[in-house]
């Protein structure tokens, strides 16, 4: 910890500000003790890279939500009561009769003076919400920055992304158009297809028979009340947990689990965090300004008899709806003593996202138990140096995108030229296949990767100068690794699978819990029975002194050995923890 | 006046009152009646070139005398509305079997067109190709065009009309590009995997509102570029290409900048 707080005792004793704002400032500081506080967070050290900026792209499109939103709920009537529209624009809707919902979506849209760009920018930034959340999530995860002390915010960020989901959906729906309808039928027949309690569950939900009158008015409270303050609630949390445990960093030359490495809070990084600010909400603005999005107005009042050509979710439920068109029908609806056993509802659109919301979950505790790992982590893995993580997030991925692809093949029937038929068989069969494929090339490419590195290291650049020697001999001259390109090789673990204690104890008596601790072993041999290890102080030694070759390049590299995780601070500022 | 009067008892007298009458009658009627259509007008020279460019053109699959193979339709009584909305769009003659007879561009002009129309519609009768009037789309209502669209349309051509998949490679085409005359055609004749709307089910008026929709729908969304106006996929992708894209740029460059 800095000393931060220590200074404000000793603020008194110096001279008096002489400026306004200083003034002001002081006028606040006896008042308040703030000066501690911005002390503290001006001091503040955040570690540079860009992938760090992903999470504060989510909070920034989260702010363009409310932003728009508010002004949306100035305009929005959540009622499903039936009227006449009277408007003159979209003349596709004059004189039709549509729900008070959709006909003040319209008059938002045509009549209020930057309606249509609120309404497109609050849509927009709902996707770039969504898809930011997404790749910051897989940032932290391919880094490993859910390990220890960070579990439990990595469960915060997965509510968040829940909620994310719960609020995307709950505002697709309010409009009250065939397309968002559609979508309210296929949550209809979700719910109903969960065994016993599902019908109950969907009257519960509707009001009544699907799709009754109360439905709008319902989604419109959980969508500008119950969702958004449980978001601002973990976002605060999220960001709480964030300061607490200090920002991890990239591995690098004199960063450490017990230091940051990076610019302080003022003036640097808040500039730079401002300014993300203002990009991230000019593109959004100018999205919502140039490209049209959910025009409701094409779609038409909500009517549950047509589904028109093309009818599909926002992309963040798209692998729903793919997992969905993938599941054949026949012969998968059962009845069981009465009881309908809807499986082709079932399976895809509850188990299948119940797997992956449980690996999302799981993971990190389930790593730390098969590594036998208790430290704390600040320093991010190398997404090469945990083959097995990498390889089980890209087979996630994978699936998740063929989901997404699938939700889509009507459009990549057309645009392709291709049978639908043909795509949706194809999609099936690689729904089981391109994870296991695409688990054992990212798994391979990891090690290869790893192989590379400690080639680098051994061996160092290949320089391109052959030399020959008096004897005829030509060898090619390598150019040793820099301190910064050697520690970011270096240093990382390789755990080894768990050992345990054997079967039998000291009497010969088979031991309590044996089974369960066999179980997690072969787990853990799953994750860690392939691995490369990084290159030992001995071994870069021995590489340097054995051979011909080397004997070249020795010359500069004598004290080799203890330069090996050694590094050095690059000129920016440092802080313990 | 008066030798006028002595001869009004003349015997011929109703002779010349019935030629004088007949004479303004039929100049009457060549000034007011309406001019025949170009389409109608329907000669024996027309069907005679129809057949010769059919039996060159077509036959080797249709039959001989347009009686239809085994698995090619006959068509006797299909009607000059199918062959002009089949041969104006370049459908037929088709360039090669596949799923559904695509659009290409057009191998006959309309006088050839309109000859092989002539030659099919005196096999037997059937839909007409429709008059100016019927397809003008200021005529129609798009609001109510929109109503029918979405009950009858959509579900394959999507709720604009961009066009959507069929089953093993057939596909609802997109109407963006297809001309007023064409998609009433269409609505009639039922070319390919689509079924015929006749004029009872959906009256020539509803085709004109239908056409006045679809015709809307070309001047672009008042929200700005239409992104092929496919629904949230297409969005989903812009939203991961430009936006997602511009602001990983953006961190990457702000990531770059050391102070």
């Amino acid at each position: 910890m800095s000393t931060a707080h220590d200074t404000t005792t000793t603020a008194a004793a110096a001279p008096a500000p002489t400026t306004r704002t200083g003034k002001a400032a002081d006028y606040l500081d006896q008042r308040t003790g703030i000066g501690g506080v911005v002390k503290e967070f001006a001091r503040k050290v955040f570690p540079d890279h860009w992938s760090f900026m992903l999470g504060e792209m989510a909070l920034y499109s989260f702010i363009a939500l409310l932003i728009s939103g508010v002004f949306l709920t100035m305009f929005f009537e959540p009622s499903m009561a039936l009227t006449q529209f009277e408007g003159e624009y979209p003349a596709t809707a004059t004189g039709q009769t549509v729900s008070v919902a959709y006909a003040s979506t319209l008059e938002m849209s045509f009549e209020v003076r930057g309606g249509l760009l609120m309404r497109q920018v609050h849509h927009w930034s709902a996707l770039i919400f969504m898809a930011s959340i997404v790749v910051h999530m897989m940032r932290v995860f391919f880094t490993g920055a859910f390990r220890k002390p960070r579990e439990l915010n990595w469960l915060v960020g997965f509510t968040l992304l829940i909620l994310g989901l719960a609020a995307g959906f709950s505002g697709y729906s309010l409009p009250d158009d065939v397309l968002s309808g559609n979508g309210l039928r296929i949550t209809d027949g979700v719910v109903k297809s969960i065994p016993l309690i599902g019908s109950y569950m969907s009257y519960m939900i509707f009001g009544g028979e699907f799709p009754g009158e109360h439905i709008i008015p319902r989604l419109f409270t959980v969508h500008i009340l119950l969702v958004p303050a449980l978001i601002v609630a973990l976002i605060a949390l999220h960001l709480f947990l964030m300061v607490l445990h200090k920002h991890t960093q990239f591995p690098g030359g004199g960063r450490t689990d017990k230091n940051v490495v990076g610019y302080p809070a003022l003036p640097v990084y808040v500039a730079k965090m401002t300014g993300n600010f203002f990009i991230v909400f000019g593109v959004l603005v100018l999205m919502g300004a140039t490209m049209a999005i959910n025009n409701v107005w094409n779609y038409g009042p909500y009517d549950p008899s047509p589904v028109s050509a093309g009818a599909q979710p926002d992309w963040y439920m798209l692998f729903l709806e793919g997992s969905l068109r993938l599941m054949p029908g026949q012969g998968t609806e059962w009845v069981i003593f009465g009881y309908t056993l809807p499986l082709n509802v079932l399976i895809p659109a509850v188990v299948v996202p119940g797997i992956l919301f449980t690996f999302l979950i799981v993971y990190p505790f389930l790593e730390a138990r098969v590594t036998g790992d208790k430290r704390e982590h600040h320093v991010l893995d190398r997404p090469r140096n945990v083959p097995v993580r990498t390889a089980l997030g890209v087979a996630f991925l994978s699936d998740f995108i063929l989901l997404a692809a699938a939700g889509s093949n009507d459009l990549i029937a057309t645009h392709f030229g291709m049978s639908i038929n043909e795509i949706t068989w194809v999609y099936r069969i690689l729904f089981f296949l391109l994870p296991v494929a695409a688990f054992v090339v990212t798994k391979r490419l990891c090690l290869g990767l790893q192989r590379k590195d400690r080639e680098l290291v051994l061996h160092g650049h290949e320089s391109g100068r052959i030399v020959r020697y008096a004897n005829g001999e030509y060898v090619e001259v390598h150019t040793p690794l820099d301190d910064q390109e050697r520690w970011m090789r270096v240093n990382y673990d390789a755990p080894a699978p768990l050992e345990i204690e054997p079967k039998m104890d000291a009497r010969g008596v088979k031991r309590k819990g044996y089974g369960a601790d066999k179980r997690w072993q072969g787990l853990s041999r799953f994750f860690y029975e392939d691995r490369v290890e990084p290159v030992t102080p001995a071994q870069l030694a021995a590489a340097h002194s054995h051979g011909d070759h080397d004997a070249l390049e020795a010359g500069g590299q004598q004290a080799a050995p203890a330069a090996v995780g050694s590094g050095s601070t690059t000129g920016t500022d440092s802080q313990e923890h | 006046m008066k030798a006028l009067a002595a001869r009004r008892h003349h015997r011929l007298a109703p002779v010349v009152l019935l030629l004088l009458a007949l004479l303004v009658t039929g100049g009457v009627y060549a000034a007011l009646a309406p001019e025949k259509a170009q389409a109608e007008t329907v000669s024996t020279q027309d069907i005679e070139t129809g057949k010769k460019l059919f039996q060159a053109n077509c036959a080797t699959c249709h039959g001989a005398n347009a009686e239809g193979t085994a698995g090619v339709p006959s068509l006797i009584g299909v009607g000059p509305a199918a062959v002009d909305f089949q041969v104006s769009t370049g459908r037929m003659p088709m360039q090669m079997n596949g799923p559904q007879a695509r659009v290409k561009p057009r191998q006959f002009d309309a006088e050839d067109t309109a000859a092989l129309a002539a030659y099919i519609s005196s096999l037997g009768p059937g839909p007409a190709i429709p008059t100016d009037e019927q397809v003008d789309a200021t005529l129609g209502d798009a609001a109510n065009g929109m109503a029918l669209f979405r009950t009858n349309c959509a579900m394959c051509h999507n709720a604009v009309g961009a066009g959507g998949a069929l089953s093993e490679g057939k596909f609802a085409p997109s109407l963006f590009g297809t001309s007023e005359r064409n998609i009433y055609q269409a609505m009639l004749t039922g070319p390919q995997s689509m079924p015929v709307f006749n004029d009872a089910n959906i009256t020539p008026d509803e085709k004109r509102d239908i056409v006045a929709f679809l015709v809307e729908q070309r001047e672009g969304s008042a929200g700005g570029f239409a992104l092929g106006a496919l629904g949230p996929v297409s969005e989903g992708v812009w939203a991961w290409i430009i936006g997602l894209g511009l602001l990983i740029g953006a961190a990457v460059w702000i990531g770059a900048k050391s102070s």
